[in-house]
């Protein structure tokens, strides 16, 4: 496949979950907009986890799966969709992407990247919104359409919202921090670069009235594992998520929380 | 001749307790399942070499008011389930090289460390 662009490779430096990851990129164009994309959460931290080189292609990586898959293949990651394929070797911490010019493609290889690197931290990504307020941070986690992205927009001015859609959450310093993360939903906004110790993770629900309600740790394990992020059946690393949702679980509150969109949800139970 | 029937825990699966349940986890499928207070008392005695009915008697009619014959009943179809699942291994021989319970899965708290 013949590259659009020949000249020489750009580097940039993504930070994502505390992961710094260097981007290679020959294109001008296409360094441009990742430039755009992370602008909050680009890096001049020589310190990487690991580097990529994106090579961009025309017309675009032909790959029979319309779905992300991800599988081990000889020493590497192989990262495949419609629009992409990636190789991450983890042992040299290098890769390769071939793509289109399209953002969301390098948007998806990053996120499936920092999961497969935080499940060894002890950490994962979670379809949640975040939100830090008076130095802890709140997590609101759900499907498509529960309100993560609503919650997080009737947030008052003093909370820094962390993402409407991504967040992430790892395990230092002897408790849960969240990150945010750029990922957001196709309405929203970059969450901010900031890291705190979480409060409360909250399973969303939409309902007639505010209220939060307690739940069985069960309840909670099963909740969390069904809204993490997580590509790959290695069975290495699927224990090291669950082991890790379920230390979640024993270390921060877990409630659900049905709510009215609005704002009464912050000042009437979230403070 | 007795017919006993040995259960072990499938290597494959990781699980926690907390409080009177057990959440169990099967790593090829990433399939969850919660077991409950008697399933739980089930899967902590699956050794593979005490048998079913003992371990009916030993934990499950030590611990609740129930019909011994009842009670093994019931034991046999939430391990068979099990089984069907690939939780638990089900045979009429003691299962040697079953995997152990992991010391801290009663109660793991302080089991887990930060990774650099």
């Amino acid at each position: 496949m013949k590259p659009i662009a020949t000249a020489r490779p750009r580097s940039l430096v993504v930070e994502v979950s505390n992961l710094p990851i260097r981007l290679w990129c020959a294109d001008p164009k296409f360094a441009r907009s990742i430039e755009e994309r992370y602008s909050g959460f680009l890096s001049s931290s020589s310190d990487v986890i690991g580097e990529f080189t994106i090579e961009l292609t025309m017309p675009g990586v032909k790959c029979r799966h319309e779905d992300v898959r991800v599988t081990w293949d000889t020493n590497e990651w192989l990262i495949e969709r419609a629009d992409f394929q990636a190789r991450w070797n983890p042992s040299t911490a290098r890769g390769r992407i071939q793509q289109g010019a399209s953002i969301y493609s390098l948007d998806s290889v990053l996120r499936i990247v920092n999961t497969l690197v935080l499940a060894r931290k002890g950490g994962f990504l979670l379809h949640a919104s975040s939100a830090i307020r008076n130095g802890y941070a709140f997590l609101f986690t759900g499907v498509s359409g529960a309100g993560k992205t609503t919650i997080v927009r009737f947030a008052p001015p003093d909370a820094s919202v962390l993402s409407d859609d991504i967040s992430c959450a790892i395990y230092r310093r002897g408790c849960f921090n969240a990150i945010g993360t750029p990922f957001h939903s196709e309405r929203g906004l970059p969450g901010e670069n900031l890291g705190a110790p979480i409060k409360t993770l909250y399973l969303l629900a939409k309902g007639p009235k505010n209220k939060i309600e307690a739940i069985k740790d069960t309840a909670a394990v099963r909740g969390l594992l069904e809204n993490i992020l997580f590509f790959v059946s290695d069975p290495e690393l699927v224990k090291l998520v669950f082991d890790a949702a379920c230390e979640f679980v024993s270390r921060v509150p877990v409630r659900r929380l049905t709510f009215v969109p609005g704002t009464l949800v912050w000042a009437d139970l979230l403070v | 001749m007795k017919n006993n029937l040995y259960v072990a825990r499938s290597p494959s699966v990781s699980a926690r307790r907390m409080g009177d349940e057990i959440v169990v986890m099967s790593a090829p499928n990433s399939t969850l399942f919660t077991l409950n207070e008697v399933a739980s008392l089930i899967w902590e005695a699956a050794d593979g070499v005490t048998p079913v009915d003992q371990i009916v008697a030993d934990k499950i009619c030590s611990s609740f008011d129930v019909e011994p014959q009842v009670a093994l009943l019931d034991a046999k179809a939430v391990v068979r389930n099990l089984a069907t699942h690939g939780v638990l291994t089900v045979s009429d021989r003691p299962i040697l090289g079953a995997s152990k319970l992991p010391e801290n899965s009663a109660a793991q708290a302080g089991g887990f460390r930060e990774r650099s």
